[in-house]
């Protein structure tokens, strides 16, 4: 009896231990995670332009760290245009104005959402070539499949299912 | 037949995408700003803080604006290469000492030798934007009417000078202000 309250004794402070490691491993994951953006605090007169810089920055990309848009990304020089838009929006310029002043200096590698133009068709163009010749692939095959198909049963066939089931009735 | 040989030219098609793909460097964005007028700054000089060099009064001749810091460690590789452009004598060569401590910067560069007819600071980086910069080291070349044409990104090493930086100067020079 004695033991088995020992065990049982045992067991709870695994539980507890157990318990305080997940605590401690997902704090340090916290502290690890990469994602920390840096955030500063802005301060806007309206809402709309806070609406409108945390658009904007949601759709210009971090040129030092190449899949991150400059809200997501703790390079400086995110940092520094975070800023940049900031200042401007402040200034009173238009959405319009801060994406050509981006796009003077850094090109359309700034922009997220590429533009269409010649240079970029394929990009739109090729999600929707992929899935029309998938279509068509589909197409061929299914048509191709009807015509392999088994032709129907032939006279002996017939005969032979006739005559089980007969037996079946029996 | 047609059934062997249609994943056999899908399976080339695809190769050589990948193929080119991996020859590309995504680092390399193309600049918008090759030949566009480079942007206008006034900044003060690293040595002379007192005084400003403008963009403007470097019109007239070909000179080659290279973006660099003392943190930045592929400027310290591309740095003996400079001193040797230097010492050709055929390029004002114009350093933008980018997010910089001047007094870092001051050190460095009598350390490891000045190749700079002169270097501007700008430490918070403004200049840096107007240029487009988004890794450093970055060289811009700039003609005699003020219009930047080339640029180059990462450091400069050898094969480049000779390639494409002196060529294109030595093409430059030759143009004369109509």
């Amino acid at each position: 009896m004695k033991s088995f309250e020992f065990i049982e004794k045992e067991s709870v402070i695994d539980h507890c231990t157990r318990f305080l490691f997940i605590v401690l491993f997902l704090t340090l994951m916290l502290l690890l995670s990469p994602c920390n953006a840096g955030v500063e605090y802005h301060e806007f007169k309206q809402p709309e332009q806070e609406k409108q810089y945390k658009t904007l920055i949601n759709e210009l990309r971090c040129l030092v760290c190449q899949n991150q848009t400059i809200a997501d990304s703790n390079a400086d020089l995110a940092k520094d245009l975070r800023q940049q838009v900031y200042e401007m929006l402040l200034q009173g310029k238009t959405r319009k104005e801060i994406v050509d002043y981006m796009l003077a200096r850094y090109g359309d590698f700034v922009l997220y959402r590429p533009p269409l133009k010649g240079k970029t068709m394929l990009l739109w163009a090729g999600p929707v070539i992929f899935l029309f010749s998938g279509f068509l692939m589909l197409f061929f095959y299914i048509r191709k499949r009807k015509v392999n198909e088994p032709s129907e049963l032939n006279q002996q066939q017939h005969e032979k299912i006739s005559q089980l089931l007969e037996q079946d009735k029996e | 037949m047609l059934k062997f040989l249609t994943p056999l030219f899908l399976f080339i098609i695809l190769a050589v995408f990948l193929g080119i793909g991996l020859k590309l460097n995504p680092k390399e964005i193309p600049s918008p700003l090759i030949g566009k007028p480079v942007p206008e700054f006034n900044l003060p000089i690293l040595h002379m803080p007192e005084k400003k060099l403008s963009a403007s009064s470097l019109k007239g001749r070909v000179w080659l604006l290279n973006v660099w810091a003392s943190w930045c460690v592929s400027c310290r590789a591309e740095h003996p290469i400079l001193n040797q452009l230097a010492k050709k004598n055929v390029v004002t060569i114009i350093g933008l000492n980018y997010k910089d401590e001047p007094e870092n910067a001051k050190r460095w560069l009598s350390m490891l030798g000045n190749p700079y007819n002169a270097s501007i600071v700008d430490q918070e980086g403004r200049t840096g934007i107007d240029f487009g910069v988004y890794g450093v080291p970055e060289t811009f070349i700039i003609d005699k009417q003020g219009i930047i044409r080339h640029k180059h990104t990462g450091p400069i090493t050898e094969d480049d000078i000779e390639e494409s930086i002196l060529p294109v100067i030595f093409e430059l020079e030759k143009k004369v202000i109509q």
